[in-house]
């Protein structure tokens, strides 16, 4: 009963990565096809979750907006891991002002609102995923130079560095061969977790019209063409809602049951 | 007889570490003293014991011999070369003679890599790297465990598969692996099973006695220093309160504080 959660969130996760791998093949309509004579019907077998405001099957533009959401988390925690890893191992090995440096500029990065930050970037480049996903990717670079930062530290306080460094191992071979495999399980409940926040902050970012503005069904635009006819047609905000949920809440489940699990090994390890 | 002599036969040969006026203090300020004007000979072939109370300074002076830390005053030469200010790239002659085996194998092996692999790190560094091609490291590998009454299986697994003395043999196959001519042994049987502990120190004994080693051996355990080790240092607050022959110190202890020590060996009567 312990890893409940952890198996909740890994049958959540496939069933989103599912979602995204089984659209690229094969919706049960065209998700961009307006079909003027069947506008905002209720679920029937031929629609399961039924049409939107332009008459498009909204299951087949919830399956198809799954694929935004995995890439825009991908790419999101790619760069946020990218970038903010080696910053963190520089500065959890270096110490002195070189860390000082790191973890002040990390602290002012983390105090800029993320949202400020998409919006700006949007206005300078144009609201597209691309914008999107790399606004959510540095502004979650400080959470995974801190992290990366405490296990690194916790790392390089055993004396299996310390032998290492008695045998003249130098720090390329300390960060690859010691820090980095024990921190792997910490960046990966990171990651994860990152992953449900880069989710939520797409669609917010989707809604608000600074993410995607093509054609392409996200999540986050189903629920905005919702907005305009919720008192209408309420379930045309549900479906795309719960689909969010869902993800958000896999990924997180997932990265809090990954964390119990690999706990105990972290702790052996200080 | 004037104050602490040195063994005769130290003083007649160059010694392999000379130490002089070594101090190292911590915090601001330097309000901590862990070693407070420490004069040291140490001689080729010789079997130093340290002894102390906890924060008597045992593990920072060993910390520095082995260039894992720098001191604040003093000097400390190896082989005739001052070691304390060079930079770590022309710390190699050093590095390639001197090993250490630490207190806890659960924290001095690296959990996330096989017992392979630990073995032979100390061969993978830049000072020995060359020396040794991928082969002859994999002898080396075979020879050490056995060395240490290890199976050669031993080499694919993980140090949580043994058992507390199997991974202290672990250690100290690591230490012996790129053929050191100094072993400093920091309490390295007090984390261990009571039951364990004479196996090991036999062990570390024989080698040191097979491979012509110089050991400096640091414990608070005076029963096992005197198995042990031919020379003894009686540190206490971070100067030395007493050092000469073995036999001299246990028998006829010339300060207060060695004698209260000596006195407190448990003896077992028969």
């Amino acid at each position: 009963m312990r890893r409940l959660g952890l198996y909740v969130g890994a049958a959540l996760v496939t069933l989103v990565v599912a979602m995204a791998l089984v659209s690229l093949f094969w919706t049960p309509y065209d998700p961009t096809l307006v079909v003027a004579g069947q506008r905002l019907q209720g679920p029937s077998a031929a629609h399961w979750l039924g049409t939107d405001a332009m008459g498009i099957d909204n299951f087949s533009r919830i399956l198809v907006g799954a694929q935004t959401t995995i890439v825009v988390g991908v790419v999101s925690v790619g760069i946020a891991a990218v970038i903010g890893v080696p910053l963190g191992m520089l500065a959890g090995q270096a110490r002195g002002w070189v860390d000082e440096v790191v973890m002040r500029i990390t602290d002012i990065a983390y105090a800029f609102p993320a949202l400020l930050l998409a919006i700006l970037l949007a206005a300078r480049f144009g609201a597209s995923p691309v914008t999107a996903m790399t606004a959510i990717g540095l502004a979650t670079i400080p959470s995974f130079a801190r992290i990366t930062r405490a296990g690194t530290l916790q790392v390089m306080r055993t004396d299996f560095v310390l032998a290492a460094r008695a045998s003249g191992i130098r720090w390329p071979g300390i960060s690859l061969r010691h820090v980095l495999p024990n921190i792997a399980p910490l960046i990966g409940v990171q990651a994860s977790v990152t992953f449900a926040l880069a989710i939520l902050a797409e669609a917010a970012l989707s809604f608000l019209g600074l993410s995607t503005a093509a054609i392409v069904p996200t999540w986050g635009k189903m629920l905005r063409d919702a907005q305009t006819v919720m008192f209408n047609a309420p379930l045309q905000a549900v479906w795309p809602g719960l689909a969010i949920a869902a993800a958000v809440l896999g990924f997180n489940l997932l990265g809090d049951g990954l964390r119990d699990l690999l706990d105990p090994r972290l702790r052996e390890v200080s | 007889m004037s104050a602490p002599t040195l063994p005769p036969d130290a003083a007649a040969s160059t010694p392999l570490y000379r130490v002089r006026g070594l101090t190292r203090t911590f915090g601001r300020a330097g309000r901590v003293k862990a070693l407070d004007g420490v004069d040291l000979d140490v001689s080729a072939g010789q079997r130093l014991g340290i002894v102390g109370e906890s924060g008597s300074g045992k593990s920072t002076l060993i910390r520095l011999m082995a260039a894992l830390d720098r001191p604040t005053t003093g000097s400390i030469s190896f082989e005739g070369q001052e070691i304390t200010r060079l930079p770590e790239p022309r710390l190699g002659f050093l590095r390639a003679s001197v090993q250490l085996v630490f207190q806890d194998p659960r924290s001095s092996l690296d959990p996330r890599m096989t017992v392979g692999s630990i073995v032979t790190e100390p061969l993978r560094s830049r000072h020995l790297r060359g020396a040794l091609g991928p082969v002859q490291a994999g002898v080396r590998l075979r020879e050490v465990l056995d060395a240490v009454d290890l199976p050669p299986d031993a080499a694919g697994r993980y140090p949580h598969e043994f058992s507390g003395g199997q991974r202290q043999r672990i250690a100290i196959a690591r230490a012996l692996a790129p053929g050191p001519r100094v072993l400093i042994a920091d309490e390295p049987v007090s984390a261990l099973d009571v039951s364990v502990r004479a196996q090991v120190l036999n062990l570390l004994a024989g080698l040191v006695a097979a491979n012509d080693l110089t050991l400096i051996f640091v414990s608070h355990d005076l029963a096992v220093v005197r198995h042990l080790c031919d020379t003894v240092v009686v540190l206490r607050a971070g100067r030395i309160d007493e050092q000469g022959p073995a036999e001299q110190v246990f028998g006829e202890p010339r300060s207060e504080y060695t004698r209260a020590l000596v006195s407190a060996i448990p003896r077992i009567r028969v």
